[in-house]
């Protein structure tokens, strides 16, 4: 589904990823992790175009990011995307935030949109917020609304990027639970995080990027269990010690 | 000194006919130089090198000339000429059309970098969250960042309209009876100009601290209502 091949970046002088390769087939979950500034979101990032890279290919449904003749909102329309800072629209009420592309961009209409986005509200248990505007809600709140928001479109895949990282630890669960029924529904899913309980539950492989290489990318049992390489196991113990 | 303020009620019809110009030029000076400014925002923005230098190069020269130079510039070049190619032959009253248009494009250069600035104080994740979604850039400034920029921006907007209102009085130099024109003329026939100049002066005061007042009140509500 989601095709990395020797994905190299530099800003400038810094080369922020470096050959960074990895396959994520339909119906898996990938959890990237590793310490900050190891170029875990900019891969991210790269997988709907968001960020832009220098060499290698990444490849969504078969469709390659980088090819001048991909109708890149097009692609982007069919990848999901939830942001570390949510990135809800503070102007628009609830309801709309998840009907806008929709609308604009899938051209439904305003009922349909509407049904959607009461259906998916519902389901992240948020149904009576839909006329409120989103600072009015929570940080946990508004994460599952831009869940919601994401999965309006009828995404063939989803890209979390450090989905909880913003958010105080009371409402890190709820979030996460959300995106637990999601893996477990048959959602494909690449998810920057730190939550190494969510990578135990749901993830088929687990991937460690350190200094923009991916350094691991094993089946989770493996990963934590016996992970190759001295750098991995230091990060995990430095994580899971508490 | 005495004052006699005779001749003001008398007048007051007149005045009012000089104060319809000025909100007028006010007005349509708010509304195409927002609509300009707008443009030359996006323009100054986008990634295209020449929109970029000309939104800059436009702002520069016309924040860089004193407004009644550009009034003065228009009213005996630009728009003679302009109006003499496409109508060649015929007199026409141009002083009222030449206010509207030098206010509106001397107005948009000022607009534009207050828009602009409305712009960048909008995150980058924004734009990465409406792109993510599958709009087009143009769709997501138009649906996403735009209407955020404006309505930080009201405030400031507002502020410049009343400045704009105030500098609407400089047509006086193309012989254009503005309030503050009419107001002169009476006080100059009647031979009570002091009296005529400071009743204009009041009202004016009168008007942009109540407008300024309104604009105070409005940032409140807007601040309250972006935490």
């Amino acid at each position: 589904m989601i095709s990395i091949r020797n994905v190299s970046k530099w800003y400038g002088e810094f080369q922020a990823l470096k050959k960074c390769s990895t396959e994520v087939d339909k119906g898996e979950v990938v959890v990237i992790c590793g310490p900050s500034g190891s170029g875990k979101s900019t891969l991210i990032k790269c997988v709907n175009g968001l960020e832009s890279f220098q060499e290698g290919e990444i490849l969504v449904d078969g469709i390659s990011v980088t090819d001048r003749k991909t109708d890149l909102p097009k692609l982007r329309s069919r990848v999901g995307m939830v942001f570390q800072h949510f990135e809800l629209f503070p102007h628009l009420s609830i309801l709309d935030n998840i009907t806008l592309a929709q609308c604009r961009v899938l051209g439904r209409s305003k009922k349909k949109a509407v049904e959607k986005a009461v259906q998916l509200l519902q389901m992240v248990g948020l149904a009576e917020q839909q006329p409120k505007f989103p600072a009015q809600l929570s940080g946990g709140q508004q994460q599952r609304v831009a869940i919601a928001r994401a999965l309006a479109m009828d995404p063939i895949a989803m890209l979390f990027d450090e989905p909880t990282s913003a958010l105080d630890p009371e409402m890190i669960n709820e979030v996460l639970d959300v995106m637990v029924n999601l893996a477990q529904s048959g959602m494909t899913m690449l998810v920057v995080t730190h939550e190494m309980g969510f990578a135990k539950k749901v993830a088929d492989r687990v991937i460690f990027m350190d200094r923009g290489e991916v350094v691991e990318d094993q089946p989770k049992h493996t990963f934590f269990e016996n992970p190759e390489t001295e750098r991995a196991r230091q990060f995990l113990s430095k994580i899971l010690t508490h | 000194m005495f004052f006699d303020w005779s001749a003001i009620p008398g007048a007051l019809p007149i005045l009012w006919q000089g104060m319809i110009v000025t909100l007028q030029i006010t007005l349509v000076g708010v509304l195409v130089g927002v609509l300009l400014g707008t443009l030359l925002a996006l323009f100054r923005l986008s990634p295209s090198r020449l929109l970029s230098w000309f939104s800059a190069t436009y702002v520069t020269i016309f924040r860089s000339i004193p407004l009644v130079m550009v009034l003065f510039w228009f009213h005996l070049v630009l728009i003679p000429l302009i109006v003499g190619l496409l109508f060649p032959g015929q007199r026409l009253e141009l002083r009222f059309i030449t206010a509207l248009t030098a206010f509106s494009l001397f107005e948009a250069s000022y607009y534009a970098e207050i828009i602009r600035a409305g712009i960048l104080s909008v995150t980058k994740g924004q734009l990465s969250a409406g792109l993510a979604l599958g709009m087009n850039r143009g769709q997501v400034m138009r649906l996403v960042i735009l209407p955020q920029a404006l309505r930080r921006m009201v405030p400031l907007l507002l502020t410049q309209a009343i400045i704009l209102f105030q500098d609407s009085t400089l047509v006086y130099v193309i012989n254009l009876d503005d309030f503050f024109r009419k107001a002169y003329n009476v006080g100059n026939t009647v031979g009570t100009l002091n009296e005529l100049i400071l009743f204009a002066g009041a009202v004016y005061l009168v008007i942009c601290t109540l407008a300024s007042g309104c604009v105070r009140q409005l940032h409140r509500k807007l601040t309250v209502l972006a935490r």
